[in-house]
């Protein structure tokens, strides 16, 4: 479905992705996983039109159709079914929980579709409903980031990005956010890129798991491989081998 | 309440509801890309002249008038963003109001160029400078039309920020630029939006001036300008409702500073008003009403 | 940042100065012997705008403040000045609420021109005190209304400045070498200053003033000394002016003057002390040729406009103006 092949990100002076070449399949849960600095935040924010690609290939590929993900704006690829729920969440704190969402479906200029999508988010996640005219501000961690889901989800994404859905969260929280995405991607298909610090948790919900670093893919293979990896304990897990 | 101080509340309801119309834009401007626009009083003497043109036709009727002269200062605002402030969108803050003061300069030059320096007379139909009784005394009609028209502008446009999806999307993009385009929103669009209405109010503040006071020339704008960023400060930079109230308290104030002190110190309003500036800053930094948000963006 | 290949030829800080010396030396000897009194007077404008940007890019170039208020600081400069040089036997009849203290002194220009200066560097030092600590768009608007408050002081004190008709009769007292040897001296001090250890501190604050602070540079102190003293001299400056043109007003310095001053220091660099002295000389000869257009067409205005666009065009395309920070040609040690 995604298939990036030597990407080069520079940004200010930085070239902080060197030469990364990943690929994701249809349906698939996939972790980038990585230490600070390693460029798994710049590999989204590129993939999403954020950031000027230098040089590589990007693409998505969705029934039949290609979209070149080198020279496209954010609008564009959101038309297309990428979404990006970025880093910090970035949800509107002074707009309210459901103007947060009608955001995210903000090119759907279907209003009864979206009233039905904003419904489905309810459902799953009843606290929403219950504060929807409170400004955004005013949720805990763990609701602001079942928001920015929510609003990511109101733009029915095929291909959604995750950038560190689990920080500041505490575990309980994390947890609970980890069962809902695996449910999404089973439940709905939804194709999930994930970025993580906490690559246990990413990497035992991912089909297939990508170590960055200095801006290149280190290692590949499946979830279950990485984590067992002596090489990717010691470094990323926290546990010595 | 004596007569005159009834008389000088009104004044200070019609001359505050011109500031509040340029501060509105001045605030929403500032609000959703950080630039001061030292052009934004000019826009008013754009409307004025709009206005002036329009009157000089002798053939648009009177009801059709200001929605001509809304729609002109909209394209003018517009204009302005899509020629000179575009380009420099994301430049330090010192950039961008170099940059503001020289379409500020600018246009009023090319108002100087086009129109000449004499002042030009504005007549406005009898009917505004008629005055009606109230509460016994006589209040021309012109400052009644001024307040209930900006009053009405603040309704329709709090109404279009809050319910509308475009004012949903301007309100994001104002407070997390980077989020508003994961939304598919197009900030070139919601820029060029909010100068269009920025503009079409200032136009529209024009149009009353030349009513109020009679004179217009291609200067008028930028001290009135000025005096619209004092109001906005007033009411805390990016805030809509604040905008409103720091022009009419900046009205008031004025009016106030005129109309209760010896006759002597008129001649100092400009040098209050200023002074009241410097004092809000300081006390106040983000306005009376506004947050501290401002501040850290 | 890149560093740049040593220009093949290059001089030392005080090198330059000499040279500037020599040059501004041979420019003044040659006009006094050789040119008409047009472009004496055209010589003496272009001078005083060298010394006001000069001045003006050591307030905002070194600091980083954002400063418009350098025409209100000569208004002030330029009214206590005249109110030493004006002739005495008409002081009764121009400035009757004179105080009776000063009525009957007299002083050279140079030596009103520095009361004048002094008066509006305590100004400064009382505003500085208030405006420093405003963000920059925040002391951009507050010193902008500091012009509309000076200039309604001016309009509405008329037992000292004849309100809006202005007094003339001034004595043209500024001689082309006089204006000469002043720009000279604030040129130098200026120089000085920005290769002293106290410039660097203050290009320290402009670039982070964070990390400024970090290291032990006192940058509020800093910033009020580049502001009080860059007041200064706009009043000094200010001062010299309508001993030039021998009429001053409320309005004779504006919010135009605000924008042209600048647009000369943002085009030569903000900091470039040979950028303001280029680009005012270029803005102030270009501005003259483009007055005989003006005539010419009846576009008055046309020249302001010229320069606006010119701003924005040089911004969009050389944001750092010519020099930016550097002084081209000149070693640095």
């Amino acid at each position: 479905m995604l298939t990036v092949e030597g990407l080069q990100v520079t940004r200010g002076r930085t070239r902080v992705l060197t030469d990364l070449t990943l690929e994701v399949g249809a349906g698939e849960i996939a972790a980038l996983i990585g230490s600070n600095g390693a460029g798994k935040t710049t590999t989204l924010m590129a993939l999403s039109g954020l950031l000027p690609i230098a040089q590589g290939t990007a693409t998505l590929r969705l029934d039949g159709q290609t979209f070149d993900l080198t020279r496209a704006d954010p609008a564009k690829l959101v038309r297309a079914g990428l979404v990006h729920c970025p880093e910090g969440r970035q949800i509107f704190t002074r707009l309210t929980i459901e103007e947060n969402l009608r955001l995210g479906a903000f090119l759907n200029r279907d209003e009864a579709r979206v009233r039905a999508l904003m419904d489905e988010i309810y459902a799953l996640f009843p606290v929403l409903r219950e504060r929807r005219h409170e400004a955004a501000g005013g949720l805990s961690g763990g609701e602001q980031m079942m928001l920015a889901i929510g609003r990511a989800l109101m733009g029915e994404p095929r291909l959604l990005l995750l950038d560190e859905p689990s920080l500041g969260l505490a575990p309980q929280v994390t947890e609970r956010i980890f069962d809902t995405l695996r449910d999404l991607n089973a439940e709905r298909g939804v194709t999930l890129l994930l970025v993580e610090q906490n690559a246990m948790m990413a990497l035992d919900i991912a089909h297939r798991g990508f170590v960055i670093r200095e801006g290149r893919v280190e290692l590949a293979g499946s979830g279950r491989d990485l984590l067992e990896d002596p090489h990717v304990m010691g470094a990323y897990l926290g546990l010595s081998a | 309440m004596s007569d005159y101080a009834i008389q000088q509340i009104v004044n200070g309801l019609s001359l505050g509801s011109l500031y509040a119309l340029v501060a509105i834009g001045f605030s929403l401007i500032y609000g959703v890309i950080r630039l001061v626009n030292f052009a934004h009083g000019d826009l008013m003497m754009v409307g004025a002249f709009a206005t002036f043109g329009l009157i000089a036709t002798d053939h648009v009727p009177w009801v059709v008038l200001p929605l001509l002269v809304l729609v002109a200062g909209f394209l003018s605002g517009g204009l302005v963003e899509r020629l000179a402030f575009r380009s420099i969108r994301g430049a330090p803050m010192i950039t961008g109001f170099i940059v503001t003061l020289s379409v500020s300069v600018a246009l009023q030059n090319l108002g100087l160029i086009l129109l000449g320096a004499q002042p030009r007379n504005f007549s406005f139909p009898a009917v505004f400078r008629e005055r009606v009784a109230l509460g016994g005394i006589d209040v021309a009609i012109i400052d009644l039309t001024i307040p209930a028209v900006t009053l009405l502008c603040a309704v329709l446009l709090t109404v279009f920020v809050k319910t509308t999806r475009m004012g949903i999307a301007m309100r994001a993009v104002s407070e997390n630029t980077l989020a508003a385009r994961l939304m598919g929103i197009s900030i070139n669009r919601v820029v060029l939006l909010v100068f269009g209405i920025g503009g079409a109010l200032a136009a529209l503040a024009g149009l009353f001036w030349g009513g109020k006071f009679g004179q217009i020339d291609p200067l008028m704008g930028f001290v009135p300008g000025l005096k619209a960023f004092v109001a906005t400060i007033i009411g805390g930079v990016g805030s809509l409702p604040g905008a409103i109230l720091g022009g009419y308290i900046l009205g008031f104030a004025e009016v106030a500073f005129v109309g209760f002190l010896p006759a002597a110190y008129a001649g100092y309003r400009d040098a209050f008003v200023f002074g009241l500036l410097i004092l809000i800053l300081l006390v106040r930094p983000s306005g009376l009403f506004g947050s501290t948000e401002e501040e850290r963006a | 940042m890149t560093p740049r290949a040593a220009p093949r030829f290059a001089v030392s800080p005080t090198q330059a100065l000499a040279l500037f010396t020599l040059l501004l030396v041979g420019a003044v000897v040659g006009l006094e012997v050789f040119g008409s009194g047009y472009l004496r007077t055209l010589a003496a404008l272009t001078l005083i705008n060298i010394l006001l940007a000069v001045s003006l890019t050591m307030t905002n170039g070194f600091t980083g403040l954002f400063s418009l208020g350098h025409p209100a600081f000569m208004t002030l400069g330029a009214y206590v000045a005249v109110m030493f040089t004006y002739p005495v036997g008409r002081r009764g009849f121009a400035m009757p609420d004179l105080p009776d203290m000063i009525r009957d002194v007299a002083l050279p220009l140079p030596a009103a021109a520095t009361v004048g200066g002094l008066t509006a560097g305590l100004v400064a030092a009382v505003i500085g005190l208030l405006v420093l600590r405003l963000r920059t768009h925040y002391l951009a608007v507050a010193t902008l209304g500091l012009i509309i408050v000076v200039q309604t002081l001016a309009l509405n004190l008329d037992g000292l400045t004849r309100g809006g008709r202005g007094l003339t009769g001034i004595p043209r007292e500024a001689s082309l070498p006089l204006i000469a040897l002043c720009t000279l001296l604030v040129v130098m001090l200026c120089w000085r200053i920005k290769h002293a250890s106290i410039g660097r501190a203050m290009l320290a604050v402009r670039e982070n003033e964070m990390a400024a602070r970090c290291v032990g540079i006192h940058a509020f102190r800093l910033k009020m000394l580049a502001f009080v003293l860059g007041a200064a001299l706009a009043g000094f400056g200010g001062a010299l002016l309508p001993h030039v043109v021998s009429v001053m007003t409320p309005k004779s310095f504006g919010l135009m003057l605000s924008f042209n001053l600048v647009a000369i220091i943002v085009v030569g660099g903000q900091g470039s002390v040979i950028g303001a002295i280029v680009a005012a000389l270029a803005i102030s000869l270009g501005g003259e040729a483009l007055r005989g257009l003006e005539e010419t067409f009846q576009l008055y205005g046309i020249t302001q406009v010229i320069v606006a666009v010119a701003l924005i065009a040089a911004l969009m395309w050389r944001p750092k103006g010519l020099f930016g920070l550097r002084e081209p040609l000149v070693r640095t040690p």
